[in-house]
């Protein structure tokens, strides 16, 4: 049902990270640009649809006092509504670059100020919803950026509070309807969901409890949270309540990655048990319950997958980046 | 990224060290209580309390290259010596190990019973010596301690940071390759069957629930993998059934640390930054340093105890052809001191280097290995 493409090489391998993989794609210019994680640098280059290679940059986490220059933890671009910025987290802070990664637009600091000795500090989990990209920290707390239509004139706008333990990753509605209801979710180390509605003031609107397993991904699609978790379950929710509708015991390892193909209501999960597979999401006309299809899963022999994607919006085609692999691998189906 | 992570890389590093050590001690005919007194003054080296209490402090990992500096320091605790290629074959064949053990780790925490395996075996080495069996029993406690409450997350983070420190290293080993756990690129073999780590279900079942929290429906699907449900959970505990095997010791007489190391990855673009960051040594590497080797006491040797070179290839021409033909890459570049700009702490290492000088044996009678003897890596 797919077929491995050709893949496309990275100058470095990728880094045992989740969510360490970000796809741009860019339709009208017949582009992808894909973002992967090394390690104290990340790598951003741009394909033309046969997986050549077009354009490469590498950036570095901002320097500062330290053993050893600090790792990146997450690259991932943000689609706003009059721009697309590209948004890198390290040990140190944040960086915020236009979507070619050629300007550094803003740049915050980590304030390490309560964090006991043992706590490793630094910013991960990446999402914009509407006007504001929100980003995690080590403590838990959720930094609300609100981003001007253009120009570097970045402000922080608010932190939520409602993690207890390091965020580790952020997702954001695709369709921004009126009414929406909830439309951020922010998962953490813990298994903890917190649901969230956006706006100048960000209000909670529920927490979904973990049960002591790390939750590494997290992906919203009309109202449902789709959670994948370190013991490889992935689990569906109503966002608006917290109601468990679909448990799926997806993998045999940690799940490093979750994507949504939304037009279509696909979901991708990818985990360190080489797997990848595809489900597809629908509600039941009759039952009014949220229904899962699995549709396809794919082996990558001897690969510990630390990232994949959707690369177009129809999720006919997926790519994957894996531990050590200093390549992307791609897949289409036939 | 996790600061909790120097105390599992050294003591699991240093327990592959002590395997490879022990089967070449053997293989190469060292008298039993010479053997003997090598293994006992290295564990108590490792195990030393103030050496411990550096090692658990929170920190960052440190590079490659200063983590060797200790290694080289500890492999050289005792009366037996090592030509510099025989150090880096075996530097190589600990990360190799360990980094197999932690891939392949079911779950993020079992990296703690790859831990205990290891200080299991260790007890087995000294069983003779209750002074240094109470010092790692201390040491397990520590662990228990520190380790014991962590959270899944915690862990996660830790298997990360140790992965991420070995990252990119393909070298390929022959017991690995023979017993087909890595393949011929590097890479290590991931089985898509066996057992589901503890606490995870066999994947290929999807469960539909109502609003009411009730189960409507139960769909079954094709996961791809052969997995089964684990059977029991290794034990935590000072005593038990660790049930993993990974971390207990593959060496044996008849599968011997092979000779014949392949050569390193063809992938030489994707090293990761520090192997090619310059000397000198960064100002915190050797404040690092300095903490880490003051808290080692090593023993003088008492009297005009003889010492011996170990040799891990079979032959002393094939070491000599390994020192020649080691590829530039995978040169570890043990620190040179003199080197360092920062004189201040330049002094400090080396006085403390300096408690650490072994007096010259006195030429022996002229057996090959012998005139190697009197050298010792310059520090």
């Amino acid at each position: 049902m797919f077929r491995r493409e050709r893949p496309i090489p990275l100058r470095g391998s990728a880094a045992p990270l989740c969510n360490n993989l970000s796809v741009l794609q860019v339709p009208s210019r017949n582009l992808t640009h894909f973002g992967v994680v090394h390690g104290p640098s990340a790598q951003l280059l741009s394909a033309a649809p046969e997986g050549v290679p077009l354009a490469q940059r590498q950036l570095h986490a901002k320097e500062g006092a330290g053993v050893s220059p600090p790792l990146i933890t997450q690259v991932h671009w943000c689609v706003l509504p009059f721009r697309v910025l590209l948004v890198l987290t390290s040990h140190r802070g944040i960086q915020m670059y236009e979507s070619d990664g050629s300007v550094m637009v803003y740049w915050h600091a980590l304030d390490s100020g309560d964090a006991s000795p043992v706590q490793a500090v630094f910013a991960r989990g990446i999402a914009s919803s509407g006007r504001f990209i929100c980003v995690g920290t080590w403590s838990g707390r959720v930094l609300v950026f609100d981003i001007p239509a253009k120009g570097p004139n970045i402000v922080l706008s608010e932190e939520l509070a409602g993690h207890q333990t390091s965020v580790t990753d952020i997702a954001t509605e695709p369709a921004q309807g009126q009414d929406c209801v909830a439309d951020v979710v922010t998962a953490d180390n813990s298994g903890l969901l917190c649901v969230w509605r956006s706006g100048p003031k960000f209000k909670l609107v529920t927490q979904i409890p973990g049960f002591g397993v790390p939750c590494p991904s997290v992906q919203l699609w009309h109202g449902t949270v789709a959670a994948g978790y370190g013991d490889g379950q992935v689990r569906l929710y109503e966002a608006s309540t917290g109601t468990l509708h679909v448990q799926i015991s997806a993998h045999a390892r940690a799940i490093c990655a979750l994507d949504l193909a939304p037009e279509v209501g696909k979901l991708l999960s990818a985990a360190e048990d080489t797997f990848v597979h595809i489900w597809k999401l629908s509600r039941s006309p009759e039952s009014g319950h949220t229904e899962v299809e699995h549709c396809h899963g794919e082996c990558v022999p001897d690969t510990q997958v630390c990232g994949a994607r959707f690369c177009d919006p129809s999720g006919s085609s997926f790519a994957v980046t894996g531990y050590d692999l200093a390549e992307i691998l791609r897949f289409s189906s036939v | 990224m996790s600061l909790r992570t120097l105390p599992l890389l050294f003591l699991n590093l240093g327990g592959e060290m002590l395997y490879i050590l022990d089967q070449r001690l053997r293989a190469q005919n060292i008298p039993a209580d010479k053997a003997r007194k090598v293994l006992n003054d290295i564990i108590s080296t490792m195990f030393n309390r103030k050496f411990m209490e550096e090692l658990f402090k929170p920190q960052e990992l440190y590079s490659k290259k200063a983590l060797r500096t200790v290694y080289d320091r500890l492999a050289h605790a005792s009366i037996m010596r090592l030509n510099q290629a025989s150090m880096d074959k075996l530097y190589d064949l600990m990360t190799m190990a360990f980094k197999y053990q932690v891939l392949l780790c079911p779950r993020p925490k079992d990296v703690l019973l790859v831990t205990f395996n290891h200080l299991d075996a260790i007890k087995g080495f000294i069983q003779d010596s209750p002074a240094i069996l109470q010092q790692v029993e201390e040491t397990f406690q520590q662990l228990t301690d520190r380790y014991g409450g962590l959270s899944d997350g915690e862990f996660q983070l830790i298997r990360q940071t140790l992965l991420i420190f070995f990252q990119d290293l393909h070298i390929r080993v022959s017991i690995f390759l023979k017993d087909k756990v890595q393949n011929s690129n590097g890479r290590f073999v991931l089985p898509v069957s066996g057992p589901v780590p503890w606490g995870t279900e066999v994947p290929g079942l999807i469960r539909i629930f109502t609003d009411k929290g009730k189960e409507a429906k139960k769909v079954e699907f094709k996961h791809g993998g052969h997995y089964v449900t684990a059977p029991k959970e290794g034990s935590f505990e000072l005593y038990g059934d660790r049930v993993l095997k990974l971390g207990t010791n593959m060496y044996s007489m008849n599968r011997p640390v092979e000779t014949h190391m392949s050569g390193a990855s063809k992938n030489l673009a994707s090293r990761t930054q520090e192997i090619i960051a310059p000397n000198p040594l960064a100002k915190e590497e050797l404040n690092f340093l300095a903490r880490l080797m003051g808290g080692m006491e090593i023993k003088k040797p008492s009297g005009p105890e003889p010492g011996f070179r170990l040799n891990l290839f079979t032959t002393d021409e094939e070491e000599e052809q390994a020192a020649l033909t080691r590829p530039e890459e995978l040169s570890y570049e043990v620190i040179n001191i003199q080197a360092t700009q920062d004189q201040q702490r330049n002094k400090e290492l080396a006085r403390i280097m300096g408690e650490f000088e072994v007096t010259e044996q006195p030429k022996q009678s002229a057996s090959k290995g012998d005139d190697l003897l009197a050298m010792m890596d310059g520090f």
